[in-house]
């Protein structure tokens, strides 16, 4: 390592610079990476002297134990890097910045992150390089003093082993124009590379300087660093971009909207042009497209200098938007002086809860100043707010995400009033409830997914309707007989796998036996109106209705608490289920064949030409090796928006006309909750693999434990469609695809789901469902990507058929690869039971805590499980509907009663 | 061609074998404190400084690395992890700092080169630095987290002391091992490049984590993937772990390095966990099966053992992965690499 630092450094030549950014063709591994990481990382300056007057204070104060408190908060908020910079002409700055790392280093919340040391001197640089056990940033060194001094502290900074800022400063001043922010850039890159340092590891600030401050030649100094920054970005191949942003709108002092506004824009456009990182505190932006648009041409005028009067025209319209400044939220903050009812219904409509509280609290001594009580409060602005929240919503202009941050907005409010509420039933007999109705919902016995469910709970709390929620695995007896202590109104039922609907028309027959009448709706994923017009509607006398998603749940509950309404809706649905049920005894479904018929017309792979691959692996083994992180590249977000009921694909739904805004704004806090999943580690990747010897008999794939075949260690029986089929189409069965010769299967189960109940918890007890849902939301999504990445691990790694480049991420979600995983309780193997045999020979409970309850559900809910078929020409299928005949040979090969087998596969029988 | 080439040369072809531990060794030796002082005038007690045996014991030393190299080590460290200015204290014995590391280096290099011109194959002689017992990163008051007994230039002048008395004595490489506070291991590579920069010439490092949690973090709370981003500017010629665990615990975190590590890895485990009575009581051919196995998955370049390992364990590592060929390095996207506790990469 000597050489190069010892040798004087030599500007380099074109050739070498190229040599060094060969054409680079990143693997997918890379893009990986390089996707996984932050587009843009923000440091805070909250522990900076210079930045925060606040931390200022208590270090000259000597108050460093509160100093690291911030450094806390910081990092709690979600600061990737923080920032450290004690320049202050009344300390010994080498002696804070030593003490305040030394503090910092003691602390495992804050030491997580890296630190940038910052100080305009260097022996202060120095000295907190000293104190760094990890590897941080040093900001900044520059050519201010020439090349001696710079080349001297670049080789320290590498010495020590940190990334650097370089400032676009030279010998002749700092660089105002583009042309010479690249000149200085491009120079001090060649001279870094020279001796060595990493080109990854320098980061350029070109330098944000004040626009519109009244000066012309000011006027281009946003458009100049866009400039650069793109310029740069081409010139010094993988070195970064960074800028303080607060000086650009420093004109604007005083007015906080304002320069929140120019933030917002310029970052827009310097972020499109390369830059990647900046010191913006999030206090400081705007959400681009919420700024006015009159406000936001105007800045846009102003940072892009479009014409010559722009800061004539935004200094003329500047002191509407003006307000008192500091929180984000208080962007239109006029809303503000608004009577507390309508501050409250703004709350609500727009999902802000910083002052929920103290509005809330506003109206209550209102209320009682007047005589009135709390629960007025609920009755009268917030419920009125949340009529307007429910309108929009049903006509489209509000979405789920939305209504779910509003429903976080009332819970806060109501929690807030409810022990003003419980006094006074204390005081007195009075209390009548004045809900528009009460409902008991619930996840059935077996499942555990409530996704859809506790957002179909908090809409219906939205639009006024008591939601008693029971949880999820929830026997019979418990729904019934909460149903009857509360005085419910109606029943909600919910599921996600097939067996859940089973169960559900277990809970209609039971609630016939108790005499009930009170209507009974049905949701969730697998329901369907077949289903509940075949199977449901016929167990209960009551009114059942299928609810298709949480936007008609309020409709329905509505109606069904409606006197004048009621009648009509039951009758018409009554009639729809009868027309469904008798179209389906006319025979109006497709013939099936008989299963040995189905047999002879299977599908049968080229086993001559493609024999079976040989795996690199066989047996049974833990993956606890995959880091949240690793699979974040592999989430397919198509099914994520779907979940919240937003209709697109990703990414287009981020841009649609109509749901795009929504889209965006939980695409953003999921990114958001994504970080803190990493950062925080929340959630542990666990999961389990599985080759085994197998060998295709009849409809059955059997495994063995050895390569001889000898000793079997389990059997698969599956499933073969008997839907008479066209001329040349199969009926298919996935042991179609495994040879009778010899061949291997594999099995899988993953979860993400361990950690998951703490923070759910957690937001469960703040009132917060948006955050609850969107972290079993993106639970969920983990899992499938753990699924796809461990399928690909399978292919390259394990079982090693594929070979070649590796996939796009895209292509990996469009399933463009070679080879299936189908799970137990999807169409190619509708069975669930299943799993029980794949989870004993993998012995997945062991290996990955991943548990099944009575019906095959796993726990956590954030787990994915099933088989690989290698063979080139397995495909996905639905097994549909099967005849009698295969029924009873299935019970059989599955060592089960026909009874059992028929409830099992109930939703593929007649 | 130069140590470093000579060793990545040796590296690709196979997978290299490292010693074992002194200490395991020395222990079975049953010295007494007469053994221990020899003739030096030390006024205090000497019994447990296995270090101060490369001046007193020179003989005994030599044969313990003889057999480790009887047992097919080709990287042989020095008897030398509590070599060091701030340990040595602890026994009255800083002024021998220097002679100790000389004596040391000289040992290994004889035997080392006797081997080698004996069967023509090539070894390496790796200068051992231990953490010392002072910790740059933790203060050891709990009511006062911003003390520290020792600063970075203390620690780094320390080291400084021991690396040149090793050159000095003919190492060919710099191992700071055991490292459970990355700053100090900061301050010694630090000291190693200095020391480079007087000689003239290149002075390859190897550095070597031990983690104190089975979660995987070292005694200043990093990761192995955060130590790695933290110590990647020296352009080590292995990184790696040791002691911690035993092969069976220490595997996922192998894993997870030589995932992310674009050099060479180099791990020596434990005989195992200690049983009740503190000893380590993994058989031979336990310890070379689990090390073997991480050979198979190609997770490592050159392996060796720790507490509790003797030649025996050595030879059976050696036997084992003899059957695979070596860890593939693999390349680095270029990438903004940051560390905390816990690393952070951005990719421009």
């Amino acid at each position: 390592m000597t050489g190069p630092i010892a040798n004087a450094a030599l500007p380099v030549d074109d050739e070498v610079l190229a040599s060094l950014s060969p054409p680079y063709e990143p693997s997918p591994e890379d893009r990986r990476e390089a996707a996984q990481v932050a587009q843009f990382i923000n440091i805070g300056e909250r522990t900076n002297v210079t930045g925060s007057a606040a931390f200022k204070k208590l270090i000259l104060n000597g108050d460093y134990a509160a100093a690291v408190e911030v450094a806390r908060s910081q990092v709690e908020n979600g600061a990737q890097i923080i920032d450290v910079n004690m320049d202050e002409g009344l300390l010994d700055s080498e002696f804070a910045m030593v003490t305040f790392l030394k503090l910092i280093a003691a602390e495992p919340d804050i030491a997580r992150v890296p630190v940038m040391v910052d100080s305009s001197k260097w022996t202060v640089i120095e000295a907190g390089l000293k104190c760094i056990a990890g590897k941080g940033i040093v900001n900044s060194i520059s050519l201010k003093e020439g090349e001696g001094p710079f080349l001297e502290h670049a080789r320290k900074v590498m010495r020590y082993g940190a990334a650097a800022v370089v400032m676009a400063f030279d010998e002749k001043g700092q660089a105002d124009t583009a042309q010479r922010k690249v000149e200085i850039c491009e120079r001090a890159y060649r001279l870094l590379v020279g001796i060595g340092f990493e080109p990854a590891d320098i980061i350029f600030d070109p330098n944000i300087f004040a626009v519109a401050t009244g000066i012309e030649e000011h006027n281009n100094y946003g458009n100049d660093f866009i400039a650069a920054t793109a310029e740069i970005r081409r010139r010094c191949p993988h070195a970064h971009i960074s800028g303080g942003v607060s000086n650009l709108s420093f004109s604007f002092r005083g007015n906080e909207p304002v320069r929140r506004a120019m933030h917002s824009v310029f970052l827009l456009h310097a972020i499109r042009a390369g830059m990647d990182m900046g010191i913006v505190n999030a206090g400081q932006l705007d959400v681009y497209d919420a700024i006015p648009e009159e406000l936001r041409e105007a800045c846009e005028d102003v940072v892009l200098n479009r014409r010559d009067d722009s800061t004539d025209r935004l200094l003329a319209i500047a002191d509407k938007y003006k307000g008192d400044g500091k929180v984000a939220e208080k962007a239109t903050d006029e809303w503000r002086l608004l009577p507390v009812a309508k501050r409250l219904e703004h709350a609500l409509v727009k999902g802000l809860d910083a002052f929920v509280v103290e509005d809330t609290e506003e109206a209550r001594l209102l209320a009682f100043n007047s005589g009135g009580r709390p629960i007025d409060v609920i009755e009268g602005p917030l419920m009125d707010g949340m009529n307007v929240v429910g309108d929009l919503f049903g006509s489209g202009k509000m979405f789920l995400p939305q209504v779910v941050k509003s429903a976080r907005v009332m819970k806060k409010a109501v929690a807030h009033l409810l022990p003003y509420i419980e006094a006074e039933k204390l005081a007195g007999p009075e209390g009548a409830s004045s809900s528009k109705g009460k409902i008991v919902m619930a996840t059935v016995k077996g499942d555990v997914h409530d996704i859809g469910k506790n957002i179909v709970g908090v809409v219906l709390q939205c639009n006024n309707f008591e939601v008693i929620d029971l949880g999820v695995m929830v026997p019979f007896q418990t729904i019934l007989q909460a149903a009857n202590d509360e005085g419910a109104d109606m029943i909600g039922l919910s599921g996600l796998i097939t067996p859940s609907l089973d169960e559900m028309v277990t809970v209609a027959a039971e609630m016939q036996r108790a005499g009930m009448t009170m209507p009974l709706l049905i949701g969730g994923a697998t329901t369907s109106r077949v289903h509940t017009a075949l199977r449901i509607a016929p167990a209960y006398k009551g009114p059942v209705i299928h609810v298709l998603d949480a936007s008609r749940a309020v409709g329905v509950a509505g109606t069904m608490v409606s006197d004048t309404l009621k009648d009509e809706l039951v009758t018409a649905t009554a009639r729809e289920y009868e027309d469904i049920r008798v179209k389906r005894a006319a025979g109006g479904q497709s013939a099936l064949v008989t299963i040995d018929a189905a047999r002879a017309n299977g599908y049968r792979p080229d086993f001559a030409t493609r024999p079976p691959v040989r795996p690199a692996w066989t047996g049974v083994r833990t993956v606890d090796d995959v880091t949240i992180e690793e699979l974040i590249p592999y989430i397919d977000w198509t099914p994520f928006f779907q979940a919240w009921e937003l209709a697109g694909n990703f990414p287009a739904i981020l841009t649609d006309d109509v749901v795009g805004a929504s889209a965006t704004a939980l695409y953003d806090d999921a990114q958001a909750m994504l970080a803190q999943i990493v950062g925080e580690a929340w959630l542990r990747p666990r999961g389990v693999v599985a080759i085994w010897p197998a060998r295709r008999d009849g409809d059955d794939v059997v495994v063995f434990e050895g390569d001889n075949r000898a000793e079997e260690l389990g059997r698969f029986p599956f499933l073969r469609q008997q839907i008479a089929k066209r001329e040349g189409r199969p009926n298919s069965c996935l042991a179609d695809f495994v040879s009778p010769d010899g061949d291997w299967l594999g099995g899988f189960a993953v979860t993400v789901g361990e950690g998951i109940d703490t923070h759910s918890a957690r937001f469960k007890a703040a009132h917060d469902d948006y955050q609850d849902i969107l972290l079993k939301a993106l639970a969920d999504r983990l899992a499938e990507a753990f699924a796809e990445r461990l399928h690909e691990r399978v292919r390259r790694e394990f079982w090693a058929y594929e070979t070649g480049p590796q996939q796009s991420n895209e292509d990996l979600i469009k399933e463009k690869y070679s080879g299936i995983r189908p799970a137990p309780g999807y169409p190619a193997c509708p069975e669930h039971s299943l799993k029980r045999t794949l989870f004993e020979l993998m012995a997945t409970t062991e290996r990955t805590g991943i548990t099944l309850t009575d019906s095959f559900a796993m726990l956590p809910t954030a787990a994915v499980s099933g088989f690989y078929f290698a063979h080139p020409e397995a495909s996905y299928f639905g097994v549909a509907r099967i005849g009698k005949d295969q029924l009873g040979d299935y019970a059989e090969r599955r060592g089960i009663d026909l009874d059992t087998a028929e409830r099992w596969l109930r939703p593929n029988l007649d | 061609m130069t140590i470093a080439e000579r060793l990545r040369a040796e590296a690709a072809k196979r997978i290299l074998v490292k010693d074992g531990p002194y200490g395991t060794a020395i222990q079975a030796l049953g010295l007494t404190e007469a053994d221990y002082k020899g003739e030096l005038a030390l006024p205090m007690d000497q019994k447990g400084n296995n270090d101060m045996l490369n001046l007193t014991r020179p003989d005994d030393i030599a044969g313990v690395c003889n057999a480790y190299i009887g047992a097919g080590a080709d990287v042989l460290a020095t008897n030398t992890f509590n070599a060091n200015r701030i340990s040595q204290a602890d026994y009255g014995a800083e002024h021998l700092v220097g002679d100790i590391n000389r004596a040391a280096a000289g040992i290994i290099r004889r035997c080392a080169d006797a081997a080698t011109a004996a069967d023509g194959r090539p070894r390496f002689v790796a200068g051992a630095l231990g953490p010392t017992n002072k910790t740059l990163s933790l203060s050891p008051r709990v009511s006062d987290p911003g003390f520290r007994e020792v600063d970075f230039d203390g620690v780094k002048a320390v080291y400084r002391e021991q690396i040149d008395a090793l050159v000095e004595g003919g190492v060919d490489i710099i191992l700071i091992e055991t490292v459970f506070d990355t700053l100090n291991a900061k301050a010694a590579a630090f000291a190693a490049a200095e020391a480079a920069e007087a000689l003239g010439r290149e002075l390859p490092v190897m550095l070597s984590m031990t983690l104190t949690d089975l979660s995987g973090r070292n005694l200043s709370g990093q990761t192995v993937e955060a130590f790695w981003h933290s110590i990647r500017h020296v352009k080590p010629l292995t990184v790696g772990l040791n002691c911690s665990f035993g092969a069976t615990e220490l595997r996922p975190h192998v894993v997870a390095l030589a995932k992310v590590a674009d050099t060479l890895i180099q791990v020596y485990p434990n005989a195992g966990l200690p049983n009740d009575l503190g000893e380590y009581d993994e058989e031979p051919a336990t310890t070379g099966g689990l090390v073997g196995d991480w050979a198979a998955t190609g997770l490592v370049n050159i392996v060796g053992g720790c507490c509790g390992t003797t030649p025996a364990h050595i030879a059976a590592m050696a036997r084992e992965v003899a059957k695979y060929p070596p860890r593939q390095v693999p390349g680095a996207y270029p990438a903004l690499r940051l560390s905390g506790l816990e690393a952070f990469s951005f990719a421009a």
